[in-house]
């Protein structure tokens, strides 16, 4: 199986539903002549042309909006953000349009589009350009909401999403797009809603996604060397949650820390939370924790920056507290 | 820093101790683990031990009180610390103050203590909410494990699974004694209850009151029984004695484990159908009757039968059995036998099922192959709970046990 | 009874008298279905938000008159006139606004989102300028597809202040795309008048700032409308280019049905004086003085009108509310 980056992994994904529907076009700001702000849409303006690969102006709102119209007129969006920091200008045609057309219009008129982008921190781009949207994104109903953690999840939850015949956000990563992993060519679709053990383990649960899903296996590494069997949980999808693969690995473990990007308050952790006490209460025996992004802005300074994020160190203090062994 | 020892939970059903004897002296050095008073519980006389090191610095209650679980008895600490500041309040859930000590108090507690003391580990304070995860919780359920007696590890004290598990945990409380943690599907299995069998308890129950009893009474030719225990006994010689009773606990258990059907708990929502048997075996005491527990008793020889029930009996006339010693029986025996009683009827114990009451053996005439002759009989009389067994049920358990005691090699089948 | 389903105009077969004869009619519906639903809105039947339209048919009509059926429609959520005039039965119209499942939304949308997704209205949006970006986006759709159709987008004059407007207007033009943004100049958001809070007061002006055509039109006049529509259609039709039109109307009502006629922000003379350039009659006048229709032929419609609504209201009063299990369909597509 051929081994490829995450950022090549979507190009494939992108390339091959474009390839396979014609109603399937691209738009965002400099996805077409520039190749992509992270060269995610590389080579694709010279495949399909500008009717296809469409330039836009910055312009988050009106195109996200454009794109919720093309899709009420038939065809199948992709809407690039070049971060998810800049689609909260978007967020009204996409919480107010989007995401309730089906419903308001009685059933009538459904709305494939995908809006994707980076999501979350990078490294000392400071306050306004490192933030993790998907708790925002998963709170609305009428949305999808994955967040891929390798190239091959990348690869095959695009596929999906573009497939799919509601609004759903790809939550991708300036950090992830350089990551290898092995690939299949052609077909590679994972189904939306579908969490994955990235471990096994038997003493407690790290739930992750995304970015992550890399913090929680460093850390079961340390754990391992501890004598301490971590499982690794990668949600994959947000909305819907896979609540089976969650309560079964709770089931197994009985110990559960969740780690997330985002800030503690109302995060993804919190839902997860929520599920576990209410399905698994009798199957706890400590306490859930949650591993977050400090409750600051982010700040600038790189030692500050890497005190404010989850790191595996913090996932392994976490991870030896629900085990009662600090 | 000085440390409160407070009337603990020394029975899963205790509510308030008697200071019957206080083993140490105010100022006696204790070490943590040494017996400081023996208390009096509603089943028991048991003791308290010191869970800290120093000098016993007070005794706040007096011989012969009786005071709440949780109130304080004595003070240990460092000697010639004060000790009115390590007496805090009264106890968080008893309206009543304890009991006055003779000692006149020179430096009575004050109304409103500068400080609580650090909460000594007391894990058996039936007053103090038991902390457990969830799922140290479930587990102790289905393991029958009360988890007053258990000291946590977690944090505040919080049971955790490990402490059930024991597993390189050096705290687990557990009482190392043989009470049983049977796992479902091994030692017994829940059976849900049908629509019928709820409806035959509610409406039993109406009738008769919480347990709805019904009785079957049985005489039994106890002849080759007698005859084979005198045998027996004449072998033994030194070695122990075997009596009557021994080998109606013997058969007893070894019906039940044939008819299982009547070796089971009411648990309101399910039947609890146990794979082991555990007899209760009623004894008066001085002042009311209790049951100790012969465990596995279908797998015991007639010897350790004999020699456990002596053992047992004994110590529950001195008032001295542990908890886990009186509880978890899964069918009981009680034997009137030397009061010279023919017959009766035993109430039963919930949430077992059923209760076999044992009358005098008796030589008396009887007819046999239509001759009158005089054979030794005794009588049995079964006390059933009709919503787990019904009188068919109980008659077969009661035709087994007939047959196994009137042909004694019956039990070896 | 029989029910009269109010058709888009633009008949093959019409002559311009019939034509013209329909587009009364229309406008006559629309008021007397406006005037039923302000009734019921008042008998508690209708709930929640609701936006009239009086004052203001002859715009919807005269923009339908010049539209083929395959057309697209997009509109804020004073948007009841402009789904009759489409081809929304009244039935569906009203069935909506009373949130029964025979509405033209299942009764899920209510009166600020109509939608008929057959005869390509394409709702109601209740976000001041949102759905602009949408209309740009459908004509996206149609050029993308190699369609001739337009898209026709309604918005008040508010809208021109937000951001989406600029955003829309903006990619339309440097795309081509066969869109009419087509702002109904009422002269108030809510209780603002728009000189208060726009600096351009000309809202046609703003056709410059993305080079596309502009036109000013008199809303109260429903041919006028017809026409400065007519040439909008076929300068996209051709060659995909937008127009934006400022049409001047006036609504004789208040913002929505808990909001006053007049009071601090207008006044009852001002409404008063707007009333007696009242399309409805103007068009009347018109036709009768070329012979197109005299008083009978007047009264006749407006029977026909007063029998649709009436019909439409006693449909809706006894169609059923959704189905509890209705809460949670239509959130995700299969």
């Amino acid at each position: 199986m051929p081994t490829i980056t995450y950022r090549d992994a979507l190009n494939q994904a992108l390339r091959e539903e474009m390839q396979r529907d014609p109603n399937v076009f691209l738009m965002g700001e400099e996805v077409g002549l520039y190749q992509g702000a992270y060269k995610v849409s590389r080579g694709l303006l010279e495949e399909f042309g500008a009717k296809r690969i469409v330039d836009t102006p910055i312009a988050e709102l009106g195109f996200a909006g454009i794109g919720v119209g093309a899709a009420m007129g038939g065809l199948r969006p992709v809407v690039e953000f070049m971060t998810w920091n800049f689609a909260v200008l978007a967020l009204d045609q996409i919480v107010n349009s989007a995401a309730k057309m089906l419903y308001m219009s009685g059933g009538q008129i459904s709305m494939p589009i995908v809006f994707r982008g980076p999501n979350g921190a990078a490294l000392q781009l400071s306050s306004q350009h490192s933030q993790a949207w998907e708790s925002w994104l998963s709170h609305i109903p009428g949305l999808k909401v994955v967040a891929p953690a390798t190239p091959y999840d990348a690869k095959g939850l695009l596929k999906s999403a573009i497939r799919d015949n509601n609004p759903v956000i790809v939550l991708e990563g300036e950090m992830l797009y350089n990551n290898k992993g092995e690939v299949p060519e052609g077909e590679v679709l994972i189904p939306i809603g579908q969490a994955e053990v990235k471990r096994e383990g038997s003493h407690v649960t790290i739930i992750c996604h995304s970015k992550t899903v890399s913090v929680a296996l460093k850390a079961a590494d340390q754990l391992a060397s501890q004598d301490i069997s971590a499982e690794v949980l990668d949600l994959r999808t947000l909305r819907p949650l896979d609540d089976a693969a969650i309560l079964g690995s709770v089931a197994k473990t009985n110990r559960v820390v969740v780690v997330e990007e985002g800030w503690p308050q109302c995060g993804i952790g919190a839902q997860v939370v929520d599920l576990i006490q209410r399905e698994a209460f009798d199957q706890l025996d400590a306490p859930v924790l949650r591993v977050t992004q400090a409750d600051v802005p982010m700040p600038y300074n790189k030692q500050l920056e890497r005190l404010a994020k989850p790191s595996p160190e913090k996932v392994v203090a976490a991870a030896r507290r629900v085990l009662y062994l600090d | 820093m000085a440390t409160n020892v407070v009337m603990e939970a020394l029975s899963p059903t205790m509510e308030e101790g008697r200071i019957v004897k206080w083993s140490k002296a105010v100022g006696d050095a204790v070490k943590t683990g040494e017996t400081l008073a023996e208390v009096e519980t509603d089943k028991a006389v048991m003791e308290i031990v010191a869970r800290a090191d120093g000098q016993l610095l007070k005794q706040i209650v007096a011989e012969g009180a009786t005071v709440p679980v949780g109130a304080t008895v004595a003070v240990i600490g460092a000697p010639g610390e004060t000790v009115a500041a390590a007496v805090p309040a009264a106890p968080a859930k008893s309206s009543q103050p304890p009991a006055v000590s003779r000692q006149p108090s020179a430096t009575p507690a004050p109304a409103a203590a500068p400080a609580p003391a650090p909460v000594s580990v007391a894990p058996a304070d039936a007053t103090r909410v038991v902390r457990a995860s969830p799922l140290a919780k479930r587990l102790a359920k289905e393991r029958g494990v009360d988890l007053k007696l258990v000291q946590g590890s977690g944090p505040g004290g919080r049971v955790v699974m490990r402490d059930l598990e024991g597993a390189g945990a050096a705290a687990v409380a557990v009482p190392r004694s043989a009470v049983p943690q049977p796992v479902d599907g091994v030692a017994y299995r829940d059976v849900p209850l049908t629509q019928i069998r709820k409806t035959i308890a509610r409406r039993l129950a109406a009738s008769l009151g919480p347990v709805p009893h019904f009785f079957l009474t049985t005489e039994v030719d106890m002849e080759r029984a007698a005859d084979a225990r005198a045998a027996l006994n004449q072998q033994l010689g030194d070695q122990g004695k075997i009596s009557v009773n021994d080998i109606l606990l013997k058969a007893t258990a070894l019906a039940l484990i044939k008819h299982g059907a009547c070796n089971a708990w009411w648990q309101e929502d399910h039947i609890r159908y146990w794979n082991e048997v555990h007899l209760g075996v009623a004894v008066a005491i001085e002042d009311g009757l209790i049951t100790p527990v012969i465990r596995n008793t279908d797998r015991k020889s007639l010897l350790e039968i004999s020699a456990e029930s002596r053992e047992l009996a004994g110590r529950a006339r001195e008032r001295r059995l542990k908890p886990e010693e009186y509880t978890g029986s899964t069918f009981s025996v009680s034997n009137l036998g030397m009061f010279e009683i023919d017959q009766f009827t035993g109430v039963i114990n919930p949430p077992e099922a059923g209760i076999l009451a044992v009358g005098t053996m008796a030589a008396k005439p009887v007819a046999v192959d239509g001759q009158v002759v005089v054979r030794r009989r005794l009588r049995l009389t079964m006390s059933c709970d009709h919503r787990v067994i019904d009188g068919a049920t109980g008659a077969a358990f009661l035709k087994t046990l007939k047959q196994m005691l009137e042909n004694p090699l019956a039990m070896l089948l | 009874m029989t029910t009269v389903t109010a058709q888009p105009a633009k008949g093959g077969g019409d002559t311009q008298a019939a034509q013209q004869r329909r587009m009364l009619r229309d406008m006559l519906l629309i008021r007397r279905f406006e005037e039923k639903a302000a009734e019921a809105y008042a008998l508690g039947k209708i709930g929640g938000f609701c936006h009239l339209y009086i004052g203001q048919e002859a715009v919807g009509v005269g923009v339908s008159a010049a539209l083929e059926p395959t057309d697209y429609v997009i509109a804020s959520y004073r948007e009841h006139g402009q789904a009759l005039v489409r081809g929304i039965s009244a039935r569906a119209v009203m069935a909506e606004l009373f949130g029964k499942s025979t509405g033209c939304s299942s009764g899920k949308g209510g009166s600020m989102h109509l939608f008929d997704a057959e005869k390509r209205f394409m709702g109601g949006h209740g976000i001041v300028g949102g759905h602009l970006p949408l209309a740009t986006g459908l004509a996206f759709a149609i050029k993308y597809r190699g369609g001739d159709e337009v898209c026709v987008c309604f918005f008040g004059e508010a809208a021109v202040n937000i951001g989406a407007f600029h955003e829309a207007l903006n990619m339309a033009s440097v795309w081509k795309l066969p869109v009419i943004f087509l702002c109904e100049n009422n002269r108030y958001g809510m209780g603002t008048a728009f000189e208060r809070v726009a600096a351009v007061t000309d809202v046609v002006e703003h056709a410059c700032s993305y080079d596309m055509a502009g036109e000013v039109v008199n809303g109260m006049d429903v041919l006028d409308v017809q026409a400065a529509t007519q040439r909008a259609v076929q300068r996209a039709r051709k060659g995909g280019h937008p127009t934006l039109l400022e049409v001047r109307t006036y609504r004789y009502m208040g913002h929505s049905m808990s909001d006053p006629l007049h009071g601090v922000y207008r006044t009852k003379d001002e409404v008063e004086e707007q009333k007696k350039k009242d399309p409805i009659a103007r068009l009347f006048q018109r036709l009768r003085q070329d012979g197109a229709i005299d008083q009978a032929g007047y009264d006749a419609l407006e029977t026909e009108v007063q029998a649709e609504v009436l019909d439409a209201v006693k449909f809706a009063d006894e169609s059923p509310d959704p189905a509890p299990e209705e809460l949670t369909t239509h959130v995700l597509a299969d």
